[in-house]
C-alpha cells in the first residue's frame, strides 16, 4: 500500500509542529521519527518499543497476544509508541492518513516534552536509555550462549525475576539510606530523649539496638537485596536479578504517571492542531480521531480521557475562575498554562488525581466505585455528595504503583535459620491466593531458603510458608 | 532545536527483522508444555467427547502465566459511567476463573489466558504424554488391497498396449550394431527389420499395500441405574479408546451397542442418548458383540477392541454367562476391558461384576474401577499397559 503521503510532507508538518510547540513553551528532546508497517508496530509495542531488547519468551506472548486482539478486531494499534530517551524516538504507522500523522506528531512532542520534564524521569537518564537496554540484550544473550549456563537456566532465573521486579522502592526522591546510615538511625532512635530534669528522674534503661539484624530497617528492593545478600547465587544470576531491577526502574515513571502522561500530550496535540489552521478536511478528521482517542471508557479508566479532563479544569479554574472558586481558593497567584507547567513538572497521578480530581469533575465523568458481588461486578458508590472522596480513594490506590502490594523484607534471618521473612503491609485489599503461591516460590527458588510471608486474609493475621516441601498457610 | 529526524520504512528491513521469532517459538514451546502438564485436567473436560477432530478446544494454560504478587478479585475499582450510574447496578460480569481478563479489571500485567488447539491436537499430545511404543502391525493381520497397480522393470512378452516403444527401439539399434561387427559403412543400405527379441514391454505388478484394519467394540449397559453421570463417564472413556485406537490404524470402525436385558446395535447419538430402562443381562450385550464379530470382524482381518462400561449391577443369574461370553470375546479380541462406574456419593455401591471377573485370567482381559472424572486418565493409562502386556505376552508366544 503506497501512503497518501510523503516523507517531505511529514518534514513540512513536522516544521509546523515544532513552531507551535516552541511558540506554546513546550521543552523537548531532540525527536526521531521510525515509520514501520504494524507487523513491526506489534513488534515494537511487545518489546515496550525499545530497539534492543533481551530474549525472553515473555515477549513472545505479548507480541502473540496483542496480535490476536488485533486480528480479531477487539484492539486497534496505537496511532504512535514513543520512549522515553534522548533522542526520543517514536514510531508512526505507515498506513495512517496524513491527518493522523501529524495528530501523532503533535502527540508524542507532548510526550517528549513529559518525559523531559516530569520529576519522576529525572532520573532515568534517557541519554542512556537505547544503549541500556543494549547491553542487556548483549549480557543475557552471553549468558544463554555461555554452554554452563543456558537458556534453561537463564529464563528460570529470568521469570523469577520478573515476577519481583515491582516489588522495589517507590519514592525515588527519598534516599536510599547505607548500612552505617541505618545503624546511626537505629542507634540514634535507642538513645532516651533528652531529659531536661535527668536528676530528678529514674533513668530510662537502655535498650542497645540490635545491629545485627539484615535488614536492618525493612527493605523494599527484593531483587536487589536477594542479589546481595544470598551467598549461593552466581554472578550471572545476581546480574540477572540486577538487571530486571534496572528494568523496572525504567518502567516504574510511565506506569506511575500514565494518566497524567497521555493527558499531557492530548492536550497539547489538541491545542497545537487548533493552532494549526488545518484546511477543513484534515480538521474535520482530526476532531474524529481526536473524540475516539479520548472517548470514555464505558466501566473502565481511558487515562487519555481523565488526564485531557484534569488538564483542562486546571487551565479553566486559573484563567477564568468562578466566583464561588475565588471566595474558596482566593484569586489565583499564576495564569493557567504556568500552573500546567508546574504541575506536569512536580506530580504524578496520585498526587495529581488527588490535588486536582474536583468533585464537580468526578460527578460529570461519572465516576462510580464498583466490588465484586458473586460473579457479577456491582456499583457500591457513585460520586454523589456523601461518596466522592472514597470513591476518589479508591481510585488513587488503582493508579501506578498502588496496584502493585507493598511487600518488604523484614528479616533475612530469621529465627537464626536464614529463613526469609517477608511482610505484606495490608491496606484493605486481600493478595490473590494462587498469584502468591507461585510467586512465593519463585520468592524461594531465587532466595534457597524457605521464605514466610506475613499478611492478611479475609480480616485475619495470616502467615505463609514456602520450604522445600511445598507451599502452605501455617496455622496461628 | 536542531530538526527532527526521520526515518523512511524500508520494506526489506522489515521483511528481514522478525525479532520476536525466537521469543514467540519459546512461548509456544511453553504453551505445548503447559498442555501436556494439564493433560489430565483437559480431558476431564466435557467439551471433548464425542467431537469431530478439527474441533478447536479452549485450553487454559497455567504454565505460562506471569506470577507477580496482585492484589485478590475482591478489591474494589473504579470507573466511569455514562452519567446515570446508580448503587447496586451492574456493570459487568466478574472475572471467571483467576482474576483480569475481561470486565473492568485494572491490574496490570494479570491476565487470563488461554489458547485454541484443535481437538486432533489434543489428542496427539495426550498420546505423547502416554509415551507407548508404537505397536507392531501384526503381519497376519494386514489384509492385501489391490488398489493400484504400479510398474517394476520390463519384460519379454506382454500385451500390445504394454509396449514400451523406446526401449524396443533401442534394442533393436543395439542389435543392429552388434550384427555389423564394427563396419560402420553398410549402415544406411540395408534394411534391418525388428525381432520378437527387441520387443520389450512393461512389467507391471499387483501393489501390495499393507492396510490395518480395526474395528473398536462400544458396550454399554443403558439400564435403569445407569445415570447422566455414569454414561458421561462412560462416554469419555471411549472417546479415548476410539481416538487412541485411531491413531494407531489407518481404517477405524466403530460399532456401538447398547444393551439392558436385550441388546442392539445402534447409533452413536443413540447409544449417548438412548432413554434408560429395565433390568440388566450383560452376556446379551457380550454375545450382540460376538455377533457382530463374527458377521462383519473377522479376527484374522481385523484389530478387535472391545470395552463394556456398566455399573456392575447385572442380575445375578445371568453372571455365569457373561462370564462364558466375556472369555469368548477376550478369545478373538486383541483387547477386552470392562470398566466399572461408581461415582462417589452415588449411592448404588450394589452387586460388582469385578468380583466376577476375577475369573477371569486372560492375558489380554482387563477390569478397572472408575469413580469419577478424575481417574478417567489413569485408568486407561493402565488399561493400555495391558495392552502392551498382551502384545508382548502374543509375541513371546
Amino acid at each position: 500500500m503506497t501512503p497518501s503521503w510523503t516523507l517531505q510532507d511529514l518534514q513540512q508538518w513536522d516544521e509546523r509542529i515544532r513552531a507551535r510547540v516552541e511558540a506554546f513553551g513546550l521543552s523537548y528532546f531532540p525527536q526521531e521519527f521510525e515509520i514501520c508497517d504494524p507487523e513491526q508496530m506489534l513488534g515494537y509495542m511487545a518489546y515496550h518499543g525499545l530497539p534492543a531488547q533481551y530474549p525472553h519468551w515473555s515477549f513472545g506472548k505479548a507480541y502473540e497476544r496483542l496480535k490476536t486482539l488485533y486480528h480479531y478486531g477487539v484492539s486497534g494499534l496505537p496511532y504512535e509508541m514513543v520512549i522515553n530517551s534522548d533522542p526520543a524516538l517514536a514510531y508512526l504507522m505507515r498506513d495512517n492518513s496524513l491527518c493522523l500523522q501529524i495528530l501523532t506528531m503533535a502527540h508524542v512532542y507532548g510526550h517528549n516534552d513529559f518525559f523531559r520534564n516530569n520529576f519522576m524521569f529525572r532520573d532515568t537518564r534517557p541519554e542512556f536509555t537505547i544503549g541500556l537496554f543494549k547491553l542487556h540484550a548483549d549480557r543475557v544473550r552471553d549468558y544463554v550462549e555461555d554452554p554452563s549456563i543456558g537458556l534453561q537456566q537463564v529464563e528460570e532465573t529470568l521469570d523469577a525475576a520478573h515476577a519481583l521486579s515491582l516489588q522495589c522502592r517507590r519514592y525515588g526522591a527519598i534516599r536510599k539510606l547505607t548500612r552505617a546510615e541505618q545503624e546511626e538511625h537505629a542507634l540514634a532512635a535507642a538513645a532516651p530523649p533528652h531529659d531536661p530534669y535527668a536528676r530528678i528522674h529514674k533513668r530510662p534503661e537502655y535498650q542497645a539496638p540490635d545491629l545485627s539484624r539484615v535488614p536492618l530497617e525493612p527493605e523494599e528492593d527484593l531483587l536487589l537485596f536477594i542479589a546481595e545478600h544470598n551467598p549461593y547465587l552466581s554472578e550471572w544470576q545476581r546480574d540477572l536479578l540486577r538487571i530486571a531491577h534496572q528494568q523496572a526502574q525504567y518502567f516504574i515513571p510511565q506506569l506511575e504517571t500514565k494518566i497524567m502522561n497521555e493527558g499531557w500530550a492530548s492536550y497539547w496535540h489538541y491545542r497545537i492542531l487548533n493552532s494549526l489552521e488545518l484546511p477543513e478536511s484534515l480538521y474535520l478528521e482530526f476532531l474524529v480521531h481526536h473524540n475516539q482517542v479520548l472517548r470514555p471508557q464505558s466501566g473502565g479508566i481511558n487515562p487519555y480521557h481523565l488526564g485531557f479532563k484534569i488538564w483542562q479544569g486546571i487551565e479553566r479554574r486559573y484563567d477564568a475562575p468562578t466566583e464561588d472558586e475565588i471566595r474558596q481558593h482566593g484569586t489565583p497567584e499564576m495564569s493557567g498554562v504556568e500552573k500546567l507547567f508546574e504541575v506536569r513538572q512536580t506530580d504524578r497521578d496520585v498526587s495529581f488525581l488527588r490535588r486536582f480530581l474536583t468533585p464537580a469533575l468526578m460527578r460529570e465523568l461519572d465516576l462510580f466505585e464498583y466490588q465484586r458481588e458473586g460473579d457479577k461486578l456491582v456499583v457500591s458508590k457513585v460520586s454523589d455528595e456523601e461518596h466522592w472522596e472514597e470513591v476518589k480513594r479508591t481510585l488513587l490506590q488503582n493508579v501506578g504503583m498502588g496496584t502493585v502490594p507493598v511487600i518488604r523484607i523484614a528479616d533475612a534471618d530469621f529465627r537464626h535459620n536464614r529463613v526469609l521473612l517477608i511482610e505484606h503491609e495490608h491496606d484493605g485489599r486481600d493478595l490473590q491466593p494462587e498469584y502468591l503461591e507461585k510467586t512465593m516460590g519463585y520468592l524461594f527458588q531465587l532466595w534457597g531458603r524457605p521464605v514466610l510471608l506475613k499478611t492478611r486474609l479475609h480480616g485475619q493475621p495470616a502467615t505463609f510458608s514456602r520450604t522445600e516441601s511445598g507451599f502452605e498457610q501455617l496455622k496461628s | 532545536m536542531g530538526k527532527s529526524v526521520f526515518r523512511p520504512y524500508v520494506e526489506s528491513e522489515a521483511l528481514r527483522s522478525d525479532r520476536s521469532a525466537r521469543d514467540r517459538l519459546r512461548h509456544r514451546h511453553k504453551v505445548r508444555e503447559a498442555i501436556r502438564h494439564n493433560i489430565a485436567d483437559i480431558v476431564a473436560e466435557e467439551s471433548i467427547i464425542g467431537q469431530s477432530p478439527d474441533k478447536i478446544v479452549k485450553v487454559p494454560i497455567r504454565g505460562v502465566r506471569e506470577y507477580r504478587f496482585i492484589f485478590g478479585e475482591d478489591a474494589p475499582g473504579v470507573g466511569t459511567g455514562t452519567g446515570d450510574t446508580r448503587p447496586g447496578q451492574t456493570v459487568g460480569a466478574a472475572p471467571g476463573q483467576g482474576p483480569g481478563g475481561g470486565g473492568p479489571g485494572q491490574q496490570p500485567g494479570v491476565d487470563y489466558y488461554e489458547t485454541d488447539i484443535t481437538l486432533e491436537e489434543l489428542v496427539d499430545i495426550m498420546f505423547e504424554d502416554l509415551d507407548l511404543p508404537h505397536m507392531e502391525r501384526k503381519q497376519l493381520r494386514q489384509i492385501e488391497v489391490e488398489s493400484a497397480r504400479k510398474r517394476k522393470g520390463f519384460r519379454r512378452v506382454g500385451v500390445r498396449a504394454h509396449l514400451d516403444k523406446r526401449r524396443t527401439a533401442m534394442a533393436r539399434v543395439r542389435r543392429a550394431v552388434a550384427s555389423r561387427a564394427g563396419i560402420p559403412q553398410a549402415e544406411s543400405e540395408l534394411r534391418f527389420p525388428f525381432h520378437r527379441d527387441d520387443l520389450k514391454y512393461r512389467r507391471l505388478v499387483r501393489d501390495i499395500r499393507p492396510q490395518s484394519n480395526a474395528a473398536v467394540l462400544c458396550i454399554m449397559d443403558t439400564s435403569g441405574s445407569m445415570d447422566t453421570m455414569k454414561k458421561y463417564l462412560a462416554r469419555s472413556f471411549f472417546f479415548l479408546l476410539y481416538q487412541f485406537v485411531r491413531t494407531r490404524y489407518r481404517n477405524v470402525e466403530v460399532v456401538f451397542i447398547a444393551h439392558d436385558v436385550q441388546a442392539h446395535e445402534v447409533s452413536e447419538e443413540e447409544f449417548f442418548t438412548k432413554g434408560e430402562s429395565g433390568g440388566t443381562a450383560i452376556s446379551s450385550g457380550y454375545l450382540k458383540a460376538l455377533e457382530v464379530i463374527q458377521e462383519r470382524y473377522h479376527p484374522t482381518l481385523w484389530n478387535l477392541y472391545a470395552f463394556h462400561c456398566s455399573d456392575g449391577d447385572n442380575w445375578a443369574q445371568d453372571n455365569p454367562a457373561a462370564l462364558k461370553a466375556a472369555q469368548a470375546l477376550c478369545a478373538v479380541c486383541n483387547l477386552f476391558g470392562y470398566g466399572e462406574i461408581k461415582p462417589l456419593n452415588s449411592g448404588s455401591y450394589g452387586e460388582s461384576l469385578l468380583r466376577v471377573f476375577e475369573a477371569l485370567t486372560a492375558p489380554n482381559f482387563h477390569s478397572l474401577m472408575i469413580e469419577g472424572k478424575d481417574q478417567i486418565w489413569p485408568s486407561f493409562k493402565e488399561f493400555l499397559t495391558h495392552e502392551r502386556e498382551a502384545e508382548t505376552a502374543e509375541r513371546g508366544a
